[in-house]
């Protein structure tokens, strides 16, 4: 069995982003940038299942510009066996990169495809959903356990309400949630032999998907700030303010 | 085909109050909207969900296929039905994030994920990069719009209505390809944290499971909600359905009360919407002071038990 997972490449999680004064985006300019952090659990999760047997080949996937090639070499690193880079500068939108994912999916024939439940930056929480559709296969999101018997995955789901078990048959898109695992550490000899891995790079355009009906983002601008609060001395003045607003 | 098409969210019991704060979403859109009830013996969840004002009519579908929150089987039912709508909402909870952008693919269209303020019909705002910037969105008007609402940017409708409930079978085949297992809910009896008025919560200070005790009996003597920091779920002090922030719970109550929170941007998302935020924190330099209307540096083993005191 293969599996696919899905890279995007991310401002890191630790940089305080600033929207241009302008409105005009976000200022990424020399900004930190890393693998979304459920797309790292999600490829941690695939190299756990092929390091038990239970699949031959581990293959990362990252649509964007070369900049994300730094993304899916680390991917490598990790013990990937191999990337696909879909070349676009385009700032696609996940019913276009889903389309885009089916298509790597119908050359590839995964048993699986794990991604992140959301991305960090537009934080939509949409793309694996709509491979499933797309593909006409089971899904299973916001994993915080997956565990493989034959032709069946039995995935625990963080919900609202606690923690809900499904199963599905496979192939299935299943996207990950921060308490799956703790992905492993990159070491230095890794990095090195993630250069000779091979990184495949396919543009959008020979796969033949195109964007269309997008929604248009026109204006960014940061969120309202809140007034700035008080300092009490303990908590019997704590207790007192509660009263005094009628909050408790 | 100017009508918005309202999924209902509940629990086999009772309506999801995140239904009445889509239907409000969707009156600011301007458009009627009809609330569609998916699930088995739902003639009661129906009835609720009649009574949200302005609902056209409630669309009840009873089938065994659809008993269980499963989103390719409820996919597969609203798509049979989305003929009749050029809008269709859906929470921005765990089960409409799950289920809306496998309609939208079905659909052929993108999703608006988390609209938080309406500007017009295809005009929306919502936030993104954990809250840290607001983007308004157009969603072209030649295609069907489908999104998830942002639940604590919205106020739940009244329900004072009576609207017509329409019983229908399901139009869709069941899928075996996913079989729904179980639930094990991690909540006690405590307020839901996305309806609760209050939250009180707990982060990697609290140090133990034991500890958190201390946070469920602040919580029950004023009837709040209980919350969490993420790192005191990963750490096994509290089960994960407590866990507040970007990828926890997005929550809105009048008060939240932060105990042994450090305060990072993940989880000040999920609390920008409440009305008060109290943080108490031993280190006088905590980044969650940065956003607190009311802060108290101090340890939180002796405010709680002095708290308790004087509230008691
Ligand atoms: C992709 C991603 C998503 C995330 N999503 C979320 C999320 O949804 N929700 C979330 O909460 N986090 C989330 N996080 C984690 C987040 O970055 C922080 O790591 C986490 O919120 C820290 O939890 P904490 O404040 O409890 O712990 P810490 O940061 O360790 O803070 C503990 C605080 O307690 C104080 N303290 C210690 N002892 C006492 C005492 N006796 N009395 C009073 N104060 C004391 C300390 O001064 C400190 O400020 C996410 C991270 C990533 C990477
Ligand atoms: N450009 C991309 N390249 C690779 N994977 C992506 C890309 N965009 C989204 N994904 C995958 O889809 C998941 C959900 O993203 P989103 O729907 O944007 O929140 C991510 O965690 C990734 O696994």
């Amino acid at each position: 069995m293969k599996i696919l997972v899905g890279i995007k490449r991310v401002v890191d999680y630790n940089v305080r982003i600033r929207v241009r004064s302008d409105g005009s985006g976000i200022d990424t300019d020399g900004v930190k940038m890393s693998i979304n952090p459920f797309d790292e659990i999600a490829l941690e999760e695939a190299l756990r299942i092929r390091e038990a047997g239970l699949a031959e080949e581990v293959i990362v996937v990252s649509l964007g510009g070369n900049e994300c090639q730094q993304q899916l070499r680390t991917g490598l690193a990790m013990g990937a066996d191999r990337a696909i880079q879909i070349d676009t500068d385009a700032d696609l939108q996940p019913l276009t990169i889903a389309r885009a994912f089916f298509k790597i999916v119908e050359k590839e024939q995964p048993g699986l495809v794990l991604m992140g439940k959301q991305a960090i930056d537009g934080d939509n929480s949409q793309t694996g959903q709509m491979l499933a559709a797309l593909w006409d296969r089971p899904q299973a999101t916001f994993a915080s356990g997956l565990s493989l018997s034959g032709n069946t995955a039995t995935v625990v789901r963080e919900v609202d309400a606690g923690l809900e078990t499904i199963e599905v048959d496979l192939p299935a898109v299943v996207s990950v949630d921060l308490r799956l695992n703790e992905p492993r550490f990159v070491k230095l000899p890794d990095i090195m032999k993630a250069k000779r891995k091979p990184l495949d790079v396919i543009s959008m355009d020979d796969l033949g998907v195109t964007a269309e009906n997008d929604l248009k983002v026109s204006h960014y601008a940061p969120p309202p700030k809140r007034e700035k609060g008080i300092m009490v001395e303990d908590a019997a003045q704590l207790v007192a303010e509660l009263r005094n607003r009628g909050l408790v | 085909m100017s009508r918005t098409l309202i999924i209902a969210e509940h629990d086999g019991q009772d309506l999801n109050p995140s239904t009445a704060k889509c239907a409000s979403c969707a009156s600011a859109i301007g458009q009627e909207y009809d609330i569609v009830v998916m699930g088995s013996a739902v003639a009661d969840i129906a009835k609720q969900a009649a009574a949200i004002d302005g609902a056209g009519a409630v669309i009840a579908i009873d089938a065994e296929q659809l008993s269980k929150p499963l989103a390719v089987s409820h996919a597969a039912e609203v798509v049979t039905m989305a003929d009749g709508y050029s809008h269709i909402l859906g929470p921005s909870t765990t089960y409409g994030r799950d289920l809306m952008p496998r309609i939208a693919a079905l659909l052929g269209v993108n999703q608006v994920s988390d609209i938080s303020a309406v500007e017009g019909p295809h005009h929306f705002k919502r936030p993104i990069y954990a809250g840290n910037a607001i983007v308004d969105i157009q969603a072209p008007e030649s295609v069907k719009m489908v999104a998830t609402v942002r639940v604590a940017s919205w106020k739940a409708l009244e329900s004072t209505g009576s609207a017509t409930i329409e019983e229908r079978s399901a139009a869709a085949s069941a899928s075996s390809h996913t079989r729904y297992v179980d639930l094990q809910s991690g909540g006690g009896e405590r307020p839901d944290l996305q309806i609760a008025n209050r939250v009180i919560s707990g982060g990697r200070a609290l140090a133990s499971k034991d500890n958190f005790d201390l946070i469920y009996s602040l919580a029950d003597l004023i009837g709040a909600g209980a919350g969490a920091s993420r790192a005191a779920v990963d750490a096994g002090y509290c089960p994960n359905d407590m866990q507040v922030g970007q990828t926890g719970k997005i929550i809105a109550p009048d008060l939240y009360i932060a105990f042994g929170i450090s305060g990072a941007i993940q989880h000040i998302t999920g609390i920008k919407d409440a009305g008060t935020i109290v943080a108490v924190n031993k280190d006088a330099d905590a980044p969650i002071f940065e956003v607190a209307d009311i802060g108290l540096a101090a340890d939180l083993f002796s405010v709680i038990p002095e708290m308790k005191q004087l509230l008691a």
